[in-house]
């Protein structure tokens, strides 16, 4: 038997309403489970923000919220000043663990700092203090990268805050490959169709995606650079293109192809030069996920049932990785190489899980049915998928541990086919 | 429930987001830069239609596209024979023509594998094309995979019509 995760054992009732505007639909972020012991730290209103726009200390902690691994004490207006020694053993005795001070400093011309130091209230030590240089259109960027500093200083593990994510809505009969920032946020579209869209993968430059367009009237693998609209067809041969997976160094794909009769793998380069065929199965190879341990994992049905199996990059003999129930697919593997998230079908139900290698320990992080499409947060302590709600497609997180999940919705439309990117630069 | 709404001050950046179109030949018709997000928009086109009446009249069993498969099944049912026979027929009669297949599948699973299972099937239906007298060279064997589905509901009648391979012909794609 598999462990399966209670289902909402923690339930922290807040609702983000998040209103993404002008020609976007309104995405939210719901948070419907978080760890048992959140750290209480407090993030104060910078001082002098008031003169940004925006406010990047919202963000902070909306971002550090979200984690499910804080709990936020609040000062109300009270700022604490970057470049006063804040009285910590008040702040401990008001719950605080963790004090973040900061100030917002002009340099004229439209130019900010946002200056900051992170202290422990119990040891009274200085964690660490940063400035980042920005300008006032910047606040959520520089939102998050604060975010990501008190996530690393606290947890130990880089954050994940300050990234982008690809996904595509359907409504009606129109297909849209969407960007937004890890909150929801800046959603912007990068191609709009009318055939479907399937399969976007993020270059490791966070700059490009890969993706499997269905505008030729059957599936051919596009390179698209997001910043200019720059598209390139990487592979349109005779029959079906698929499921691109980007080298780690960024220069390769691979690729599923059917040119030479079922489903196959290859490799090729970025501008779809120097096809090589990876491996030979009398069945369907799919879904190949090029992972930083020089591995190339993919779904296979050579032994019967669609099961995971790993080759290395350079060619060799595929060996299985997935042995528990008959419907095992979707692989991704985390940065840091131990951990497998997959898709398995438990008793008619299609769920998300992680293998540990090492171990083969198998859990299931979800009590959904219909999840697809999972992809790890880049510090690998999230995992992104869709799955299905009332009806319509929407994506969740759930923490690797499934201790923490997250819904994203997009009001009237389907979401499907998320893809968490790099950190941005 | 506790809503925190927080204050939405992007109207401004997002209008500023630009957008850009592709012809088929999937090159930005436009752009422009300066999108607060980083990220241009493209709009893709589509195709338009064949010429042939026999392949449209209702009376002529040429204008049955779709061969149908059972659950989890990749062989033509002997049902299907007839239709597969007049097509074959039609393709070796007119060399000139090019057919592409396209192989459906039910929405259960991932979307990939499903995509490869749609291929299983188109392959089978050009298989028995060719068997019959088509050629090769005539015939593109494709997957839409799940989709693009004929019958959106989730019920056993509508997975059946979405296991299917479609035969269009040249200028139909």
């Amino acid at each position: 038997m598999r462990p399966v995760l209670p289902a909402l054992r923690y339930l922290l009732a807040l609702v983000l309403s998040l209103l993404a505007v002008g020609a976007h639909a309104q995405l939210a972020i719901e948070i419907t489970g978080a760890g048992a012991n959140r750290f209480p730290v407090i993030i104060p209103v910078f001082e002098n923000e008031g003169q940004l726009p925006n406010s990047v200390t919202d963000v902070v902690r909306a971002d550090l919220q979200r984690s499910g691994l804080f709990r936020l004490i609040d000062l109300g207006a009270l700022a604490l000043p970057e470049a006063v020694m804040p009285d910590l053993p008040a702040l401990r005795h008001r719950g605080a663990d963790a004090v973040l001070s900061g100030s917002i400093v002009s340099l004229g011309n439209g130019r900010y700092e946002a200056r900051f130091r992170l202290f422990d209230t119990q040891t009274q030590l200085e964690l660490g203090a940063m400035a980042l240089p920005m300008l006032a259109a910047q606040h959520r960027l520089i939102g998050h990268r604060i975010a990501d500093f008190v996530y690393e200083q606290l947890t130990g593990q880089p954050g994940y805050f300050a990234t982008r994510i690809a996904y595509v809505v359907k409504s009606g009969a129109n297909f849209e490959l969407q960007i937004a920032d890890a909150d929801g946020m800046n959603a912007a579209t990068a191609l709009r169709s009318r055939e479907p869209i399937i399969s976007p993968a993020w270059a490791p430059d966070g700059e490009r995606l890969a993706y499997v367009s269905f505008e030729q009237k059957k599936p051919i693998v596009y390179v698209h650079t997001l910043a200019t609209g720059q598209r390139r067809v990487v592979a349109n041969f005779k029959g079906s293109n698929s499921a691109p997976s980007w080298s780690p160094d960024g220069n390769r794909l691979a690729v599923v192809l059917t040119k030479d009769g079922l489903s196959q793998l290859y490799v090729l380069n970025a501008d779809g030069s120097d096809v090589r065929r990876l491996a030979s199965s009398a069945g369907i190879d799919t879904e190949p996920f090029w992972g930083h341990d020089g591995h190339i994992y993919f779904t296979s049905d050579r032994g019967g049932s669609p099961q995971i199996y790993r080759i290395a990059a350079t060619g060799g003999s595929p060996q299985r990785v997935t042995f528990e129930g008959n419907y095992n697919v979707s692989p991704r593997l985390s940065a840091d190489g131990k951990l497998l998230a997959f898709i398995t079908r438990n008793t008619g139900r299609f769920q998300v899980a992680v293998q540990d290698l090492a171990t083969r320990q198998v859990t299931i992080l979800t009590d959904s049915s219909h999840d697809e499409s999972p992809s790890f947060a880049p510090n690998g302590r999230m995992i992104l998928y869709a799955t299905e709600s009332g009806g319509r497609g929407v994506l969740s997180a759930v923490s690797s541990d499934g201790q923490i999940r997250q819904r994203l919705t997009v009001q009237a439309a389907d979401v499907r086919e998320p893809a968490w990117g790099p950190s941005m630069r | 429930m506790n809503k925190l709404v927080l204050p939405a001050l992007l109207a401004v950046l997002l209008s500023a987001c630009s957008s850009t179109s592709t012809d088929t030949s999937a090159q930005p018709t436009s752009s422009s830069s300066g999108s607060s997000t980083g990220v241009a928009t493209v709009t893709t086109d589509s195709a338009a239609g064949s010429g042939i009446a026999a392949l449209t009249d209702p009376n002529n069993i040429l204008s049955k596209r779709s061969v149908y498969f059972d659950f989890d099944r990749y062989a033509i049912r002997s049902e299907a024979q007839p239709l597969v026979d007049a097509h074959a027929r039609f393709l070796s009669q007119n060399p000139q023509m090019k057919m592409l297949i396209q192989g459906n599948t039910d929405e259960r699973g991932s979307r990939e594998y499903n995509l490869a299972l749609g291929q299983k099937r188109a392959n089978a239906v050009k298989q028995a094309l060719v068997l019959l007298g088509a050629q090769d060279g005539q015939i593109e064997a494709v997957s839409l995979g799940e989709e693009k589905p004929r019958c959106t509901d989730s019920s056993e009648a509508c997975f059946a019509e979405n296991r299917r391979g479609d035969m269009l012909y040249s200028g139909e794609f």
